[in-house]
């Protein structure tokens, strides 16, 4: 486990650049408009996943309510979004015209007061981050002080993540209820829907990612990075040495769950709605999977975990749709009792070894990077 | 909200609640009582507990249908034979599973709560294959659906008597296991410490695949229960497993009396508020009373005091 | 390859003549009509927007959730449009084209409906979907039939407040099936009290909005509770007993999936016999896939509205009803819902047929005013608001799990999908 962490950094760099080729160049050479805008919902994921990396894979801390900021995160993007789509003219028909069709349904009459800050724009992209943070900064605080960690913190968030369905669900007149907020068509008069649009969002959503992956390698390698690993390891030790072990794990709580906003927020604008199932205990769990396959230590193995995954889900689901949660429920089995560090870790004892003995015979460094790819993207 | 209706009429219906909450009450106790064994003495997350629990209801199903075809003189009483087949049905296949999966992963409590996830997903999805995707009806005698009316508006629900008296007896049979007998007492050494009990000759291995089939076999007999009151369908299983969570976290987790008492504060808050508001609100106010508690005293009501 | 077809007439008309020639000599001494091969139009002419249509094949997608949760209602539905292609193709397809499906799994999550609608209209290029069966699964695909510009057969009945140009909904909107019951209970049982239950979502609560304003301002009865369940709900105990204070006339139950089984169950055992109707236990949810899981002993005595029972008596549906359980065994059931998955196929058949085009516009165009009078339900029609007309029917359940038709109404009900002065 510890290899990974002290493995040179210029391993982690250049894993860093194929990620990026991969993502920027590879993907959107091979694929349709229709399948670049799945692999980018599929991208969105995978901030989740590098949050759980940073949660889990470091710190020690699972969570498993970490739909709960993807979709915060795509709801404030989604307010936004149905103000934007709710002119008067478009809801003329309503009984009550310029409020989100759904509320009118329900019989309000005007808007909430908390939906009137979502017609800025820059207060949303705020929100997008903040609300998820705040919120986990709540949960955090609670928990991480008084020393409740391992399985009850994850059960915790599961119960939180259940609470917040319900709440969503039964508060119809003003969240969207089971429907969720669908039928978003402009941001700030784009159209959002047509090709060009998504392939747009793709870049935009492809280079947050790698910003965030980033940042993210920066905390990693920071001193801060060292002592979430150092208290995932021996929490005690870490509170004798003298550090505030609860501040820590707060912080990367707060991060991860920002960084899963910004992941629901893109989603929102992909793929055009938001509903509660996102929110739900299910696809919370689904994507501690998702890192868990790409190695729960690494940032990078996360993005190639989420898409493998969701390839794998899709393909299934089109050619034997009865059989993939067999598949589903195996790969999870698998992962856990076989590959604990995922894909990366395959990557750590197979193929690194093997590159390692490539260059010492050819003696070079510079070259060869071409090669690196092809174990992990299998 | 009460001034059109008499004193009497008053004093049945709160008894009548009284009695719905025991039931949920006794519900809780059932569902949770297995998952608290497996979690409170061996640190195990068991996701696939809901599977485990309609793995009983199928099993009941089955049986039901058996004796019907075979032996319809033994309807009556069909139901107390499931429950016992349910019982084994369940056991072996947790001990299978302990074999298989859980043994490797005692040190990686978190991993075995992914592993059981996926487990329960291919559980579900052999639900659906052999069963069919549609709910299966199953047929029970007909003196356990009645009800005895005691007054006009008192009317004691059959099932719900039955419910309690199975979660008595089954959570007096696990006390007794736990506190009386020669195997509890080696559950608990091994519990408290692993590698002493070890060294004095326990076999430590043999205790925790009992433990684990304990604790499913108890959801299987759970399952053939709720055929009672609930539905049994593939998924089925997913609607009890955020409560059973919740009621065993807020207990403290390795107490057994606070499973009990969790069971007992959560099922009487939710039922009271259900009478006064909406079901849907009342099931978010319970929930978010639950984990606001929670945060206050997370290690839940009742702690055992283990060295680590 | 259609495309190269384009103005290539002649080559066409040749191919069509020996088809005639070929299908002549295969059928031979068959005297089965087989018109509709005889009169295979060209593919460049009903095909004019790149659908997947060829000389003899038309792909259609099938969009339902045969994993997770509402794999238990859907199911149905499935079945009823995989039977109703099946026999279309043994009639000899759709203008001379056998139907070929492509079916896809929603696994009860909206996000993948969107996804696998999309790639049924943008990658496969079907020329129609049968599909959805929750609201929410509809909202989601909604807007990508509409960019897409594909067509939508939707069965289930549903809360209304949609009309759009890409769905054709064959299930009842809510005024449809709750303002003919609520007039039978109160016409027929003197009903005045009415508490309303429901599974808390959109369905659900719309429609006792719209039976409540009908309740209190039409019929003169009074709402003497409400009261809604998150979904998958086990516990009914103190509704029950809230129940039993306020002693209603007829409890109006909207109650959906796992929580039936678990609601109608505790009924009973709360010692409410519906049988003898005090209260009266009227539904709009329940139909005989439901009943299967909760047992006929459980709901005897219940009635239910909507359009459509498996027993109902006519030539159309006995026929039906032994096709289906032919080819799904003799212990199938069949709901309302599935019933209208049923009429999908053969509603597009005949839009289809009436535009001699497969084309979505065209289609469309054509729709509005098809009938059906070969509907196991009997005769239905497409409104000019993409609904069908279609009479009302109370059922009245018994032991068996089968509905016993007590009431139907006498004139095809007129779809009002926004319906004035119940908003």
């Amino acid at each position: 486990m510890t290899a990974f962490l002290n493995s040179p950094k210029k391993t982690e760099l250049i894993g860093f650049v194929l990620l990026a080729a991969v993502i920027l160049l590879v993907l959107p050479g091979i694929t349709d408009a229709f399948r670049l805008n799945m692999v980018g919902k599929y991208l969105t994921y995978a901030f989740v996943a590098v949050g759980l990396v940073l949660c889990w894979g470091s710190a020690g801390i699972l969570s498993l309510g970490q739909g709960i900021f993807f979709g915060l995160g795509g709801y404030c993007m989604a307010m936004f979004l149905k103000l934007e789509a709710s002119t008067p003219e478009a809801t003329s028909i309503q009984s009550t015209p310029g409020i989100p069709d759904f509320m009118d349904w329900n019989q309000i009459t005007a808007l909430p007061a908390f939906w009137e800050p979502f017609h800025s724009f820059a207060f949303t992209i705020l929100a997008v981050v903040a609300v998820p943070a705040i919120l986990a900064f709540v949960i955090g605080f609670a928990m991480f002080t008084r020393r409740v960690g391992g399985v009850y913190f994850a059960i915790i968030t599961q119960a939180i993540a259940a609470i917040l369905t319900i709440l969503i669900i039964g508060q119809q007149g003003y969240t969207g209820g089971v429907n969720g907020i669908t039928d978003l068509r402009t941001l700030n008069g784009w159209d959002i829907r047509t090709d060009s649009a998504k392939t747009i969002l793709y870049f935009v959503n492809a280079a947050l990612l790698l910003g965030v992956i980033g940042l993210s390698m920066a905390v990693r390698s920071s001193k801060l990075g060292r002592i979430l690993v150092a208290l995932r390891d021996k929490e005690d030790r870490v509170r004798f040495s003298g550090y505030d072990v609860a501040a820590f794990k707060i912080f990367v709580f707060c991060f991860a769950a920002a960084i899963s906003g910004i992941g629901g927020a893109m989603f929102t604008l992909q793929v055009g709605f938001m509903s509660p199932t996102f929110v739900g205990i299910v696809p919370s769990i689904e994507m501690v999977i998702f890192c868990a396959v790409g190695g729960r230590h690494s940032l990078i193995g996360a993005v190639y975990g989420t898409l493998l995954v969701n390839f794998g889900k899709t393909t299934f689901s089109e050619s034997f749709p009865e059989l993939w949660l067999f598949a589903m429920g195996g790969l999870f089995i698998a992962v856990v009792m076989a590959f604990p560090n995922g894909l990366a870790g395959l990557y750590k004892s197979h193929a690194e070894p093997l590159l390692e003995r490539f260059f010492a015979k050819a003696g070079e460094r510079r070259v060869g990077s071409a090669e690196a790819p092809a174990p992990i993207a299998e | 909200m009460f001034a059109d209706y008499s004193w009497s009429e008053l004093g049945s219906i709160f008894a009548m609640q009284g009695f719905a909450g025991l039931v949920l009450f006794s519900v809780f106790v059932l569902m949770a009582l297995g998952l608290a064994i497996i979690f409170g003495q061996m640190g195990v997350i068991n996701m696939a507990h809901g599977e485990f629990m309609i793995l009983g209801a199928y099993v009941t199903y089955l049986t039901t249908n058996v004796v019907e075809a075979v032996v319809p003189g033994l309807m009556p009483v069909s139901f107390f034979v499931a429950m016992v087949l349910a019982f084994f049905a369940a056991g072996a296949l947790g001990m299978l599973v302990e074999m298989g999966m859980i043994r490797f992963l005692y040190k990686r409590p978190l991993d075995t709560l992914l592993a059981t996830w996926g487990l329960s997903l291919i559980l579900q999805q052999t639900y659906r294959t052999i069963f069919g995707a549609r709910e299966v009806g199953v047929t029970l005698p007909d003196w356990m659906m009645g009800s005895l009316p005691l007054t006009d508006i008192i009317e004691i629900p059959i099932n719900g008597l039955i419910v309690m008296a199975i979660t008595l007896a089954i959570t007096l049979a696990v006390a007794f296991i736990m506190f009386r007998s020669r195997f509890g007492a080696q559950v608990r050494a091994v519990v408290q410490n692993r590698a002493m009990a070890g060294a004095v000759g326990i076999d430590t291995e043999r205790v925790d695949r009992l433990t684990f089939g304990l604790g499913c076999g108890i959801a299987g007999i759970a399952g053939s229960a709720f055929t009672m009151i609930g539905s049994t369908g593939p998924s089925s299983g997913q609607l009890y497993i955020v409560d059973t969570f919740l009621v065993v976290v807020f207990g403290g987790a390795t107490s057994l009396i606070g499973t009990v008492a969790s069971a007992f504060t959560i099922s009487q808050a939710q039922s009271t508020m259900e009478f006064f508001l909406s079901g849907s609100m009342a099931k978010v106010l319970t929930l978010l009373t639950v984990v606001g508690i929670l945060m206050l005293r997370p290690q839940g009501l009742f702690v055992l005091k283990v060295r680590r | 390859m259609q495309t190269d077809k384009k103005g290539a007439a002649p080559r066409s008309m040749l191919r069509r003549k020996l088809m005639i020639g070929a299908a002549a000599l295969a059928l031979g001494l068959a005297a089965a009509p087989k018109l509709g091969l005889a009169q295979t139009p060209p593919t460049s002419e009903v095909n004019t927007t790149d659908l997947a249509v060829t000389d003899d094949t038309v792909k259609v997608g099938i969009l339902h959730s045969v994993t997770g949760t509402m794999a238990i209602s859907e199911t149905g539905s499935v079945e009823a449009e995989k039977l109703a292609i099946d026999q279309i193709n043994e009639m000899g397809g759709v203008l001379g084209r056998k139907i070929e499906f492509i079916q896809e799994d929603g696994a009860s999550d909206w996000p993948t409906f969107a996804e696998k609608a999309k790639k049924l209209l943008v990658e496969d290029k079907v020329a129609a979907v049968f599909g959805c069966w929750t609201s929410a699964s509809r909202k989601a695909v909604l807007p990508v039939f509409e960019q897409y510009n594909g067509m939508l057969y939707y069965p289930t009945f549903y809360e209304g407040l949609e009309q759009s140009p890409n769905v054709i909904y064959t299930g009842q909107e809510a005024t449809q099936q709750i303002i003919a019951g609520l007039d039978w209970v109160s016409k027929e049982k003197g009903a005045k009290s009415f508490y309303l239950l429901g599974s808390d979502y959109i369905w659900p609560r719309t429609s006792n909005k719209i039976a409540r304003k009908h309740i209190e301002d039409h019929l003169g009865s009074k709402v003497v509770g409400e009261d809604y369940f998150p979904l998958g709900a086990t516990g009914f105990n103190s509704v029950i007993n809230k129940i039993k204070l306020k002693k209603p006339d007829v409890i109006y139950a909207i109650i959906v999936g796992g929580s039936n089984v678990a609601f109608y169950k505790q009924l009973k055992a709360a010692g409410i016999d519906m049988t003898k109707e005090k209260p009266l236990l009227l539904t709009i949810s329940v139909t005989e896939d439901e009943i299967r899981g909760i047992g006929g002993e459980n709901i005897v005595g219940a009635y239910a509205a909507m359009k459509y029972f498996e027993s109902l008596k006519n030539e159309n549906n006995e026929k039906f009803v032994a096709a289906f359980k032919a080819k799904y065994g003799e212990d199938s059931v069949i709901g309302d819902v599935t019933q209208a998955a049923y009429e999908g196929p053969w509603l597009w058949k005949a839009a289809v047929e009436k535009a001699g085009s497969f084309d979505i516009d065209k289609v469309r165009e054509a729709s509005p005013g098809i009938e059906l009078t070969t509907a196991p339900e009997g005769y239905v029609k497409i409104h000019e608001n993409h609904h069908l007309w279609s009479k009302t029917r109370i059922g009245h359940a018994q032991t068996d799990g089968q509905y016993e038709v007590v009431y139907e109404t006498k004139d095809l009900v007129e779809p009002n999908p926004f319906p004035e002065g119940y908003q």
